[in-house]
């Protein structure tokens, strides 16, 4: 897989080199999550990785972060091991799960990073006023997780992600679980993040439309061994300029039906305009 | 959050009927009593025990201040102890799996039981032998409750934990004591009438006068059947301050916990 290599001599935010994970069973029986992945994802991009159940997506995301150890291969996260950028914090993560304390507010949950990290109450105050704004929950700063909605909660969490700025994001099907209209919400208030922040993001998704309209490039992978079948760039514009009016567009069409070609396992003929960047 | 507009008018519907319920069953036995010609010594209608209650009111409640006394010492420590051990358990494994035998037969063991070793132990006149029995009788459930919350916390917050890279005393602090704190609560909730009827049961065995047990024999004894009931009511009295206090501490608990 011929990627885009490290722009401005900068470190890419993600290099995944030769990466294998086998779990081994209670019975000696292994199941090879991922076989021999690599991937690099350069600061600032936005790359989805979109599977079916079990191809190893969710197993990535946590071997990037650090969560897991590969079996063979190695993670590189802004140029450092994996488990020296989770100790520097180098990325923020959010989970299928919103995954929020039950007994703090929205505010003390946006906070939980900063105080593990030291920061002086005041700038913490400072910072979740912030965050807590930038995902429009400011009548909420003082709610607790139980009186939010699931994509209230999803909200909170993606702030908690963000509140130490990170440069790289990751996330682990974030929307899995909400309505296709709080989804296509929360994707359009992702993609305005994005551009804000302009963090590189790894955005896991079983959802094709999703992963074409949040993506700079669609990772497409296959089950049992989970690798990586192709990569597709999409490129839909700028992240300012993509809008509700993007789900509409042709070029989003044409690059849905593509994903889904490559998902259904069909090999993409040259013509077919896979951009191998 | 409404609980609070049903006000005064929802109180009654819950209060009422179990208030009409238990004068109605007082007014039956007291009926009971008389008509079938009952002797105290077999069962004394309510009304005399609550004459004996009123009149020796000083006495029932001067024995009420030393069994909760040692039930309170024995709860606070036992509980103490409780949960200092499971935060060991929970932390160090090998501790969890060396301690479990023990653990299991101090759960077995008739905790009163051990009264009449302990005042020989710790001298007839001492109150020590019947705070260590309440203890006891405390660790047990606030020990495996402990336990229990401390193995609850959710794979999210562990992983989250993680990818902050906080220190195990951090995560301890910020996500595992937090989770198991609505199991602690149960245990003592459980825990707290446990004490009570530990340090009254443990009485019967010896040692110094004064209790509500010792109270309790002394006058039934003495053929004051209606003055061993007052007792006995001092006894329920005080099992329901101390599980009433422990039911208000858990609500308040819950409450800031789980928003």
């Amino acid at each position: 897989m011929i990627m885009e290599s490290a722009a401005g001599g900068r470190a890419p935010a993600v290099e995944v080199g030769g990466v294998s994970r086998v779990f081994t069973g209670r019975k000696g029986a292994s199941v090879t999550a991922l076989d021999d992945v690599s991937l690099t994802v350069a600061p600032g991009e936005f790359v989805s990785l979109i599977g079916p159940s079990g191809c190893g997506k969710s197993t990535l995301l946590r071997l990037i972060a650090d969560l897991d150890t590969p079996t063979a291969g190695s993670i590189r996260v802004f140029g450092k091991p994996a488990r020296q950028a989770r100790i520097d914090q180098d990325y923020g993560i959010a989970f299928q799960q919103a995954g929020l304390l039950p007994w703090r507010t929205v505010a003390g949950n946006i906070e939980l990073p900063l105080e593990l990290h030291g920061a002086g109450k005041a700038a913490r105050r400072a910072r979740a006023a912030e965050l807590i704004e930038l995902v429009g929950l400011s009548d909420f700063a003082e709610n607790y997780p139980d009186q939010l909605s699931g994509g209230m909660q999803q909200r909170v969490a993606i702030a908690r992600s963000l509140a130490e700025s990170p440069s790289l994001l990751l996330m682990d099907e974030p929307f899995g679980a909400l309505d296709e209209m709080t989804r296509e919400r929360m994707q359009n208030e992702l993609v305005r993040i994005c551009g804000e922040t302009s963090a590189a993001v790894v955005f896991v998704t079983h959802s094709i439309p999703e992963a074409v309209f949040l993506s700079d490039r669609v990772v497409v992978m296959s089950p049992r061994p989970g690798r990586i079948r192709d990569v597709l760039g999409v490129g839909l514009g700028d992240t300012a300029e993509r809008g509700e009016n993007l789900r509409e567009d042709e070029a989003f069409f044409h690059a849905v039906s593509q994903v889904r070609e490559l998902l259904h396992g069909q090999a993409p003929t040259g013509a077919r305009g896979v951009e191998t960047r | 959050m409404n609980r609070g507009q049903q006000g005064g008018a929802g109180l009654v519907r819950t209060a009422l009927p179990p208030v009409v319920f238990g004068v109605a069953a007082l007014l039956l036995w007291q009926w009971a009593v008389v008509a079938l010609d009952i002797k105290a010594f077999i069962l004394p209608g309510p009304f005399l025990i609550g004459e004996e209650f009123a009149a020796n009111l000083q006495n029932v409640i001067a024995g009420m201040v030393v069994t909760g006394r040692n039930a309170l010492i024995g709860l606070l420590v036992g509980a103490l102890l409780g949960i200092l051990a499971a935060i060991v358990a929970a932390l160090v494994p090998v501790s969890d799996e060396m301690g479990a035998p023990i653990v299991a037969s101090i759960s077995v063991v008739p905790i009163v039981a051990l009264a009449p070793v302990l005042y020989t132990m710790f001298g007839a006149g001492a109150e020590t032998a019947r705070q260590i029995v309440a203890g006891l009788a405390v660790f047990v459930p606030v020990y495996f409750n402990t336990l229990k919350g401390l193995r609850q916390v959710r794979p999210v917050h562990r992983d989250l934990m993680r990818s902050y890279a906080a220190s195990s005393w951090q995560a301890t602090k910020t996500v595992t004591l937090p989770t198991a704190t609505p199991y602690v609560f149960t245990g003592l909730r459980i825990a707290s009438s446990l004490a009570v009827i530990s340090a009254l049961i443990a009485e019967y065995f010896g040692g110094p006068v004064g209790g509500l047990g010792k109270s309790i024999t002394s006058s039934a004894s003495s053929s004051n059947y209606g003055l061993a009931w007052a007792y006995v009511l001092g006894s329920i009295l005080l099992g329901l301050l101390f599980y009433s206090a422990a039911l208000a501490l858990e609500k308040l608990v819950s409450r800031r916990t789980a928003g």
